[in-house]
């Protein structure tokens, strides 16, 4: 079954990935970008050459009015949203007791207002389809703690209670809402950490090896299909055995 | 379009929409304890009002409504705006 899907953060890195996947799954899918068009516009064309159907759609997924736009502008181009991936997140590191308080916000307002945001603008389509997929990106941050990320730690711990909540409240109507935790992936963010830190990550992976983006796309593409009817307010982590 | 047949399009709505015995559907009938809807529901039908009358509810409206009676005065209201 074909549906409408609309990835976060779609442009980049494990958002570029899972959207890639959703097309490839033959769902429409639309790229929500904030910074950079161009990257956008090839996961579009990449989805469009295989035959797919898809739309880039920029807002920034922490404001009220923007979030509004970007949902009438999909259900206008491509129909209602039947699986909304909320991937767009981003990192302010700095250890507690120098963050500042703009890096706090900054964080939570990307990573969990957006999550807020996005899902209860959602939830209007998704009942009226009676049908819903609603995916959220956490992180093994949120779970087991990482110096230098009490902001991405919790924006993204936060995500696992809300998911957790929301999936009980519409369970009955045939909506699923689901988590996945990356552990450490190969994107932009995590090539920030260096390859000194990155060694030290991938001495505690059972598995030995950072993941890749199309790892993580894997994950969601199942949450998203019929197989993962009977899956809610799970947290699926996703880490090569980093969180055991 | 006037208050009988809203009142009819309604009934229709919570019958087939919602599964609510037909019988059940009165003016006076409370959603929550007297037809079993939960508040989910009842944004559900607030929802199929909208998209059925062509009908704009704001949210802080739709959290007034508790009767059968009151859906049917706010959308006429709304069709008389």
């Amino acid at each position: 079954m074909s549906h409408v899907a609309l990835v976060t953060g779609g442009s980049r890195g494990i958002g570029r990935a899972v959207a890639l996947r959703l097309g490839s799954d033959g769902h429409s899918v639309a790229v929500n970008y904030t910074a950079n068009p161009s990257a956008a516009a090839e996961v579009v064309e990449a989805i469009t050459a295989a035959g797919g159907a898809a739309m880039a759609v920029h807002a920034d997924v922490g404001d009220t009015d923007a979030v509004a736009a970007m949902f009438s502008e999909i259900e206008e181009r491509l129909g209602r949203v039947g699986i909304l991936v909320n991937n767009a997140g981003i990192t302010r590191d700095d250890l507690l007791m120098r963050m500042a308080p703009d890096e706090w916000d900054d964080v939570i307002q990307t990573n969990l207002r957006s999550v807020y945001l996005c899902t209860r603008a959602a939830m209007r389509g998704m009942l009226r389809l009676k049908w819903g997929r609603i995916i959220s990106m956490s992180s093994v941050s949120g779970i087991s703690g990482n110096p230098g990320q009490a902001n991405y730690a919790a924006s993204k711990a936060a995500i696992i209670g809300f998911s957790k909540s929301v999936a009980r409240e519409i369970g009955s109507r045939n909506i699923t809402v689901n988590v996945v935790a990356p552990g450490f992936i190969e994107t932009d963010m995590t090539e920030q950490l260096g390859d000194e830190v990155a060694e030290q990550v991938i001495a505690r992976v059972a598995l030995g090896r950072l993941g890749k983006p199309e790892e993580i796309a894997a994950a969601v593409g199942y949450l998203a299909s019929d197989d993962a009817a009977y899956v809610t307010g799970q947290t699926l982590v996703v880490d090569g055995g980093l969180a055991l | 379009m006037d208050r009988t047949e809203i009142e009819a399009k309604l009934t229709d709505l919570l019958v087939d929409e919602l599964g609510i015995e037909r019988d059940d559907i009165t003016t006076d009938a409370k959603f929550e304890e007297d037809l079993d809807v939960d508040s989910l529901g009842v944004v559900e039908l607030l929802m199929a009002l909208e998209d059925n009358f062509g009908v704009k509810i704001p949210d802080e409206e739709a959290e007034q409504i508790t009767t059968v009676g009151e859906a049917v005065d706010l959308v006429e209201l709304k069709l008389n705006a």
